[in-house]
């Protein structure tokens, strides 16, 4: 039950089947960031997936970029209640990057240069749902949205897809992250509006 | 949860604070934040998080906001809303940008525009609590009439000032320097927040780390598209 409130009209009527509720469509691009932008060279870039029997796969910059390659047009949902239809990246699909990876664990941490950490389930990384990205709308990433690398999984609340990726840790249980240890949901659907605990 | 406006003060030309009372709330620590909601006659709702000036136990909260030109909440805050209005709340939001008396290193406070407000909170709160800690703030701003909180942050000594259009005594005005910065803040160690417009806090946090500062000492929060 809603409290009215006296004398707001509101300004935005989108009704846009695409915007989940709570959110507000904006033509910027936010930052959400919990510290200092960190200084990636692509030189000393690696990314990483490790599981549970310590292997680990990995890849430099050169060796990244010599994986297929796919376009992503999507929509992004901040968790702070900003939209943003039809972004275009550039990126590497988890699908390739899983396709010699062995594991039986269903969760994953994901650790990002910088320390920040966001834990996320293994299927939801899977099956074209989500990418390592670095290029958005056709120039390479800006490191305050990520570059030279970010995780992309715009299904999810958009601090799922950690900027300046490092890595990938397959865990057994669901253990959160760093914003959510710090007061966010442990999944993040933005369908379900699923922002705090 | 339900709040009723109890009061509302204008704070600058664009902005004002606003006390709100939450019979509810169960108390929050300084530079947590809340959700506001607003619901039209139709049944439209806008919601937007605010950081909040106050913190502890108490039922009384107290927002200060500022209204963005192309806002579609703020506008309402600042200029319609009236005491005895009420609004639907939820909170308090986030455990990484606060500060609680138990942390005893000295603090560095650093602020761009109405970025100030979580920082009224830990002044506050800094101050009830007789906390040892060194404390300052750096407060990046238009003019001296755009300062949120201005008589109060004026019984303060451990406060400087960076204008950026025009000073009170008509000395240059401009965005802060990498040397300004170094000379009006604490050295590392110490625990430094930056709140403010994205492109203020990126530059800030950059330089941060090249004065010295360790990058996980560094908390920002950051508003605005760029």
């Amino acid at each position: 039950m809603s409290i009215f409130t006296r004398g707001f009209a509101g300004r935005g009527r989108d009704n846009n089947p695409d915007l989940p509720p709570g959110q507000y469509l904006t033509e910027d691009f936010p930052v959400l960031s919990a510290g200092p932008t960190p200084d990636v060279p692509t030189e000393s870039w690696q990314f990483s997936i490790t599981t549970e029997t310590g292997a680990v796969h990995s890849w430099n910059w050169e060796q990244f970029m010599a994986l297929p390659i796919e376009e992503v047009h999507t929509d992004i949902h901040c968790v702070t209640r900003w939209s943003k239809f039809g972004t275009s990246w550039r990126g590497v699909s988890l699908d390739t990057l899983f396709a010699e990876v062995e594991t039986e664990y269903d969760y994953v941490m994901e650790h990002a240069y910088g320390g920040y950490t966001t834990n996320i389930p293994y299927e939801d990384l899977r099956d074209g749902k989500a990418w390592i990205a670095f290029e958005f709308d056709g120039e390479p990433l800006d490191p305050e949205h990520g570059g030279p690398a970010r995780l992309l999984v715009p299904h999810l609340y958009f601090w799922k897809s950690a900027k300046w990726i490092k890595g990938l840790t397959m865990m057994k249980d669901d253990d959160p992250g760093f914003w959510e240890q710090n007061g966010y949901h442990i999944y993040g659907d933005p369908w379900k509006e699923q922002r705090y605990w | 949860m339900a709040g009723t406006v109890a009061s509302v003060r204008p704070e600058t030309p664009t902005g004002r604070s606003i006390m709100i009372d939450v019979p509810e709330w169960a108390g929050n620590i300084a530079g947590q934040h809340v959700d506001v909601r607003l619901t039209a006659p139709d049944g439209y709702q806008a919601s937007r998080s605010y950081s909040l000036a106050s913190s502890g136990p108490g039922h009384r909260l107290e927002l200060a906001v500022d209204r963005l030109p192309d806002g579609e909440v703020s506008p309402y805050l600042v200029d319609d809303l009236q005491p005895g209005d009420m609004l639907e709340l939820r909170g308090p939001l986030g455990g990484w940008f606060v500060w609680s008396p138990e942390q005893t290193q000295p603090v560095q406070l650093i602020a761009g525009g109405s970025g100030v407000v979580p920082f009224i909170a830990m002044l506050r709160s800094h101050e009830t609590s007789g906390s040892t800690a060194p404390m300052q703030l750096l407060y990046s701003v238009r003019t001296p009439e755009d300062r949120f909180f201005a008589t109060e942050l004026d019984g303060l000594d451990a406060v400087t000032y960076r204008y950026t259009r025009r000073t009170p005594d008509g000395s240059p005005a401009g965005r802060i320097t990498m040397d300004a910065l170094a000379a009006a803040t604490l050295p590392a160690p110490s625990a430094v927040f930056v709140c403010g417009p994205t492109g203020f806090v990126e530059t800030v946090a950059t330089w941060l780390v090249q004065l010295g500062h360790d990058q996980s000492a560094i908390k920002t929060e950051r508003f605005g598209g760029k």
